[in-house]
């Protein structure tokens, strides 16, 4: 390890000779990619993780080498910091990436189960950074319940249904055009929960649908288990609130765009007072607990 | 009639448009036949209404497809009864049961084939259950094909997606069943009202008819004031949890408050109507005549109806606590948010500018946004790699054998303890003799105590904390191991008068369980 900072010391000291990279940076700068694909690995947990994370953020050649390599591997680098290690996300078509289809068979199928599984994800997120600001404070612990992320979109689906009715609208969908029914529908008519008959939770059920997104989060290091209450209650980490930030929300944003639906913000939140919107509000009253 | 309802426990609940098509005795579309828009939603409002009777009556229809000999049991009336159960059942936090529905619902299947062996009754009542939730489709609901004309005359068949009873999640991480809107408009019909102003009328019916002394009627009346209550709850219920998840998207304001002091002024006055038409029953049940069999029907009927009203009492109780427990909870949500600092940065607003946005999207749109959001943020999942070497290590490796019966276990060396015990055997089964009670025949703590003494001196000692310890009884266990009685104790506020002890004259009596209700739970649970 000395022998490196003696090199990127001469870095710094005379710029005009770049640090030569022996097969032992290469070497360490993969080690660091490596660690940084176990997902569930913190380097507060281990010494040689921490020391490359460490020289990641001292030693600038070494930064460029780790990211190439991660880079040319198929890997976006998100923060490499002590609280969420080398935190890397697949880009897309990477090797890394994890599809629908391999994620549940259904969904390969079924365009309506592709969607709920979706959705899961995306309400996962929702409930667990309910407002702008827990998303952009790195202190910020959110905490979901299955039961309750089900009951959270169920709600929303609620609001908008007593909106159509309000609007006299007819929600109900033509029969030869199912594509055109309205999401939050098929949310609300597939079955919270059921019986089985081997006690296991139903996997087509919505709740058995956010289970599965949240067992594939804590299997990605993004959730942690806290306890068996209200269907599992869960903890996020550091590297799910990078991840959400800085790619899912905002892919998902594109699309939405992409749709020509523009939501409107005015930078702060959604959490308007009750009486100006009817409309639907952001979720604050979830509890969160703040570091 | 254009509405067709899918046959339940169908798995492919969909119908192609092409396979509803020869629905249409109405199917075509020249001339309109519905004087204006009106006509035409007061039309599809009637067909909704009637396909949710459609799933009951194709009970009957499907029994034929069962293996075996079922013609001898009307399934509508069990699936009705089934949806009565849940219905009276469902609590304020959870839903009802489904083993003590199934067991409640045993014997009416019963009755109707006495003569069938008790498996096929279960088996009945499974799957008239299991129906009704539609157990098979992925949505375990229904779907009925309805036709309307759009704004430019064209006909548009529409579906229809109803639940019947629904699956919940409990507390407990079982599963509950409710029944929903749908079903109980079905079940006690034309219950969209106002439910304040039905539960008014109800009442008024009720005591009207407790004083003329028509019981029948008023029983009737009575069950349907219950089944009003229970919607009521079921309204304050889904306010309350919204609440509970999200203090700023409920007005905390007005609406609320509002709510909780209108659900407080019905109870109390609830309280007061159903206190009076206690006293009313009580009456008209210690008046009747029990010898003759007409006074003895009105008797019973009016047990029943005590029953139904004292129901409705213990339910309020319930609802009332709720409400109170609604201002705190509100505060202590409100109190952690208040106090949390806000970040310096904003981030992207999930709920509202993503996840609201694409609930109101067509679901073949909705699909782009939620399958980037789920490509971008479910992680990432490092491939499997394998080398042949090791693959064929790993093929040609023998199973491991397991032993049969596990490892051999060591002797536990045992010590015997001394027999430090107060009492003897000989004492507790003298104890417990004195303390096995008629049912009908409760005692005084002082009575036993006295009875006790005169055998032994320190058997009074037993028998006093046999009676403490019964005051309060482990019914619940015992209800699991299926006793059929339980020894309990109540204070009624007399002293004791005794040598050696004091505090309560204690009443100690033995409760009758139900033993046979509790035998048919078990047996569903095994």
């Amino acid at each position: 390890m000395t022998t490196h900072h003696d090199t990127s010391w001469a870095a710094e000291t005379e710029p005009a000779a770049p640090a030569p990279i022996t097969p032992a940076d290469v070497a360490d700068a993969a080690r660091l990619v490596s660690f940084g694909l176990q997902a569930k690995l913190l380097p507060a947990r281990d010494a040689e993780y921490a020391e490359l994370v460490r020289r990641h953020r001292e030693d600038p050649p070494f930064a460029r080498l780790a990211d190439a390599i991660a880079t040319g591997m198929g890997l976006v680098v998100l923060e490499v910091s002590p609280r969420a290690g080398m935190a890397v996300a697949a880009a897309e078509d990477s090797l890394f990436a994890v599809r629908m289809g391999d994620y549940s068979r259904r969904a390969a199928t079924e365009s309506t189960d592709r969607f709920l599984h979706g959705l899961a994800h995306l309400a996962v997120a929702a409930m667990a950074f309910p407002r702008p600001e827990d998303l952009a404070d790195d202190g910020y612990l959110g905490r979901i319940t299955v039961n309750g992320v089900d009951s959270f979109v169920r709600q929303a689906c609620r609001r908008l249904e007593e909106q159509a009715d309000a609007d006299g609208a007819n929600t109900d969908p033509a029969s030869d055009a199912p594509g055109l029914e309205a999401a939050w529908r098929v949310w609300s008519r597939r079955t919270a929960t059921g019986a089985t008959k081997d006690a296991r939770r139903l996997s087509g059920s919505t709740t058995g649908i956010v289970a599965k997104a949240v067992l594939f989060l804590v299997d990605s290091g993004f959730l942690q288990k806290v306890s068996d209450d209200s269907g599992g209650t869960y903890r996020t980490t550091a590297r799910y609130q990078l991840q959400v930030r800085d790619l899912a929300g905002s892919a998902a944003m594109a699309e939405l765009l992409d749709l020509g639906v523009v939501p409107v913000s005015d930078g702060t939140a959604s959490l308007l007072p009750p009486d100006t919107a009817d409309d639907l509000v952001a979720d604050a009253g979830l509890p969160f607990h703040s570091l | 009639m254009t509405a067709i309802a899918d046959q339940p426990t169908e798995p492919g609940l969909r119908p192609s448009a092409g396979a509803s098509g020869p629905a249409g005795a109405v199917g075509v579309p020249a001339p309109r036949p519905a004087p204006g828009p009106a006509a035409d939603e007061g039309l599809a409002r009637r067909l909704k209404a009637l396909a949710c009777t459609a799933p009951l009556h194709d009970l009957d229809n499907r029994k034929v497809n069962l293996a075996g000999e079922y013609g001898g049991y009307a399934m509508a009336e069990v699936g009705l009864a089934a949806i009565d159960l849940v219905t009276l059942h469902m609590d304020f936090d959870t839903g009802a049961d489904r083993d003590i529905v199934l067991a409640r619902l045993l014997p009416r299947v019963a009755a109707q084939a006495p003569t069938r062996p008790a498996a096929e009754h279960e088996r009945v009542a499974r799957w008239v259950l299991e129906s009704m939730i539609n157990v098979g489709s992925v949505d375990r609901g229904f779907r009925a094909v309805y036709g309307t004309f759009g704004a430019d005359g064209e006909y548009v068949r529409r579906d229809y997606d109803f639940k019947l009873i629904e699956e919940v999640p409990g507390p407990d991480g079982g599963v509950y069943l409710r029944t929903t809107d749908e079903a109980v408009n079905v079940l006690v019909g034309a219950l969209d009202t106002d439910v304040t102003s039905a539960q008014i009328a109800a009442e008024v019916k009720l005591e009207v008819l407790i004083r003329r002394g028509r019981l029948a009627d008023a029983q009737l009346a009575a069950e349907q004031a219950r089944y009003r209550t229970v919607q009521y709850a079921e309204t304050l219920r889904r306010a309350l949890e919204a609440t509970r998840r999200n203090v700023r998207a409920v007005d905390w304001m007005r609406t609320i408050p509002d709510l909780i002091d209108e659900a407080l002024d019905h109870i109390a006055d609830r309280y007061r109507h159903e206190n009076a038409i206690l006293t009313n029953i009580r009456k008209a049940r210690d008046e009747a005549e029990p010898h003759t069999p007409e006074g003895a029907e009105h008797k019973r009927r009016a047990a029943e109806l005590l029953d139904i009203v004292k129901d409705c009492i213990r339910r309020h109780t319930k609802l009332q606590t709720r409400l109170l427990e609604a201002g705190p909870l509100f505060r202590a949500e409100q109190d952690r948010q208040a106090f949390a600092t806000p970040g310096a940065r904003s981030g992207i607003d999930l709920y509202g500018q993503l996840l609201a946005p694409v609930l109101r999207l067509p679901v073949e749109q909705a699909v782009r946004p939620t399958g980037a959001f789920f490509a971008r943020g479910a992680g990432l999942r490092t491939p499997v790699s394998v080398r042949v070497a090791d693959l064929v290590d790993l093929l040609l490796t023998p199973p491991v054998e397991r032993e049969h019966l596990g490892a051999e276990l060591p002797d536990p060396d045992l010590v015997a303890t001394p027999d430090d015990s107060r009492f003897s055997e000989a004492q507790l089964e003298a104890a417990l003799l004195l303390l096995d009670l008629p049912a009908d025949a409760p005692r005084r703590l002082s009575g036993l105590l006295a009875e006790a003494r005169t055998q032994d001196p320190d058997l009074p000692y037993l028998v006093a904390l046999l009676a403490v310890h019964a005051a309060s009884p482990p019914v619940g266990t015992a209800y699991r191991q299926g006793e059929e009685r339980l020894l309990f104790a109540v204070d009624d506020g007399t002293p004791l008068r005794d040598p050696e002890f004091g505090g309560a004259d204690l009443i100690v009596g033995s409760a009758l369980l139900d033993a046979a209700g509790m035998a048919a739970e078990r047996k569903d649970a095994g």
